[in-house]
């Protein structure tokens, strides 16, 4: 293989390669190996401190986290994908009035922490007398936050999309907001199919939050389970790798529909392998 | 309004720690996401693998659950760090993830003929990586890299959920004795504003002198 920044290697080149290969392949193994002795010389590796997840009714009680995350994840994202759009068309709207506060709430609340939100939600809301109950005290500012990330996603999708599609459908005689509900926003919602998934992804890791306003997604559930049976570092690598394989087949997903979109049937010169 | 400024000392000492969480740990992950780039753009099978598995496992995981792992989870093992160092480390770590994404796609976008020129005058793989590739690719860059920024500078907030005093923490501390939740919530998420306000303008200055139109 060759690439922007090497050709097909010759023979020294082969030679050192393959002493770049033994030195990487070493180095992760000691760190590996380093890793293990930690763990083994703190007892961290001893059998009854990891049999408990090979049974089931750990699992049944963090799978019930994760689905109590995956319940957050969907309907913070259809709420902040609902408000994105219309802020989106807010902030490409002709009408001063309407354009303003859209561009202001997305300019705002993109530089306001998601956890700061949270706490407001927490803390502040329950003054002026709105005490939520718990799911939505996770919900309400998970959708308050990535509804300014969503409108960012569809103002550059419909931003990406032909003027003459919208000059034509204007030009057989239909309104601005067909033009859009038929012809920009349903080839614009192709285009940004990949962001809206590893926006989702995001969205799905910021419901770990939930660790701090005690609603029992995955990661509180993983806080009671480690205080109950005291296998802390056990548990929250259960609990990490359990987020890693969601998400990473959530991200699979979005290569898979980047890979399907039209921009990238285009024949494109690809330099850098992996 | 007098909440606010009868705890200044407090949100002065978090907002300290905020910008030495943004300061520290930005500077751990250019370095550590300039190592990951070069990993994932050499020709060397092991180390593309290493670097790419590097960043699929930071970017599919919440940063809180990485904090709580480190806080809570490695004293377990012996390895005992002050919360702000632990706090540093995972976040540099984890933002360096997609600096390295960014890094790459900045690599990705030069043009084969510069590589083949760098190699043609007789650069070796590391001249042509600092002369010729990585300074057209940071160029490139510049806007990716204040965003991710700005994401950092958000994302050093979830310290605070595991002990860290920092700007979030002290004001929720603040409005726990005062019971002021407007003021106090408002001025903190202003100092946050100012600081993205700052880094907005620091990349559009830095963008409209370095970047390069093709």
């Amino acid at each position: 293989m060759s690439s922007l920044l090497f050709d097909e290697p010759g023979p020294r080149a082969r030679r050192r390669i393959r002493i770049a290969t033994v030195v990487g392949a070493v180095a992760v193994l000691g760190l590996l190996a380093l890793a293990v002795r930690q763990f083994a010389a703190n007892g961290q590796l001893d059998a009854d401190r990891w049999q408990p997840y090979a049974t089931w009714p750990m699992w049944r009680y963090l799978l019930n986290g994760l689905w109590s995350t995956a319940l957050a994840a969907v309907v913070s994202a259809a709420l902040s994908m609902a408000a994105g759009l219309a802020l989106a068309l807010g902030r490409l709207s002709r009408r001063r009035w309407v354009r303003v506060p859209a561009a202001t709430y997305v300019e705002v609340v993109r530089t306001v922490p998601a956890l700061l939100l949270v706490y407001v939600v927490l803390f502040a809301l329950p003054r002026y007398g709105l005490d939520l109950p718990l799911f939505w005290k996770l919900v309400v500012p998970l959708s308050v936050s990535n509804a300014a990330a969503f409108a960012e996603i569809f103002r550059a999708g419909i931003g990406s999309i032909e003027r003459g599609q919208s000059e034509a459908g204007l030009a057989v005689g239909l309104t601005y907001g067909r033009t859009m509900r038929l012809i920009v926003l349903p080839q614009a919602a192709r285009r940004v199919l990949p962001s809206i998934v590893s926006q989702s992804v995001g969205l799905l890791k910021d419901t770990s939050l939930g660790f701090v306003v005690s609603y029992a997604e995955l990661l509180y559930s993983g806080k009671v389970l480690a205080t109950y049976n005291g296998l802390l570092i056990q548990t929250y690598i259960v609990v990490a790798l359990t987020y890693l394989v969601v998400n990473a087949s959530l991200s699979k997903l979005a290569r898979v529909l980047e890979a399907r979109t039209p921009q990238a049937r285009r024949p494109r010169r690809r330099l850098i392998r992996a | 309004m007098s909440a606010f400024l009868d705890h200044l000392p407090e949100f002065w000492e978090g907002l300290i720690v905020t910008l030495q969480l943004i300061a520290a740990s930005f500077a751990g992950a250019v370095v550590v996401g300039f190592v990951i780039t070069a990993m994932r753009v050499s020709p060397v099978g092991v180390l593309r693998g290493i670097g790419t598995a590097y960043v699929e496992t930071f970017q599919n995981l919440p940063l809180l659950v990485l904090l709580v792992l480190a806080v809570f989870g490695l004293p377990e093992i012996g390895i005992k760090a002050s919360l702000l160092v632990t706090a540093v480390v995972v976040i540099a770590l984890y933002e360096a993830a997609y600096i390295a994404e960014a890094l790459r796609s900045g690599v990705n976008s030069i043009a084969v003929g510069q590589g083949e020129a760098a190699r043609a005058l007789g650069l070796t793989f590391g001249q042509s990586l600092r002369h010729v590739v990585l300074p057209q690719a940071l160029r490139t860059v510049i806007q990716p890299m204040g965003n991710i920024f700005i994401a950092l500078t958000m994302n050093t907030a979830l310290a605070g959920a595991v002990g860290v005093v920092d700007l979030t923490a002290a004001a929720n501390r603040v409005n726990l004795m005062e019971a002021q939740p407007i003021p106090i919530f408002v001025g903190a998420g202003l100092a946050y504003a100012l600081i993205a306000a700052c880094v907005g303008l620091v990349t559009g200055r830095l963008e409209r002198r370095l970047v390069m139109v093709r």
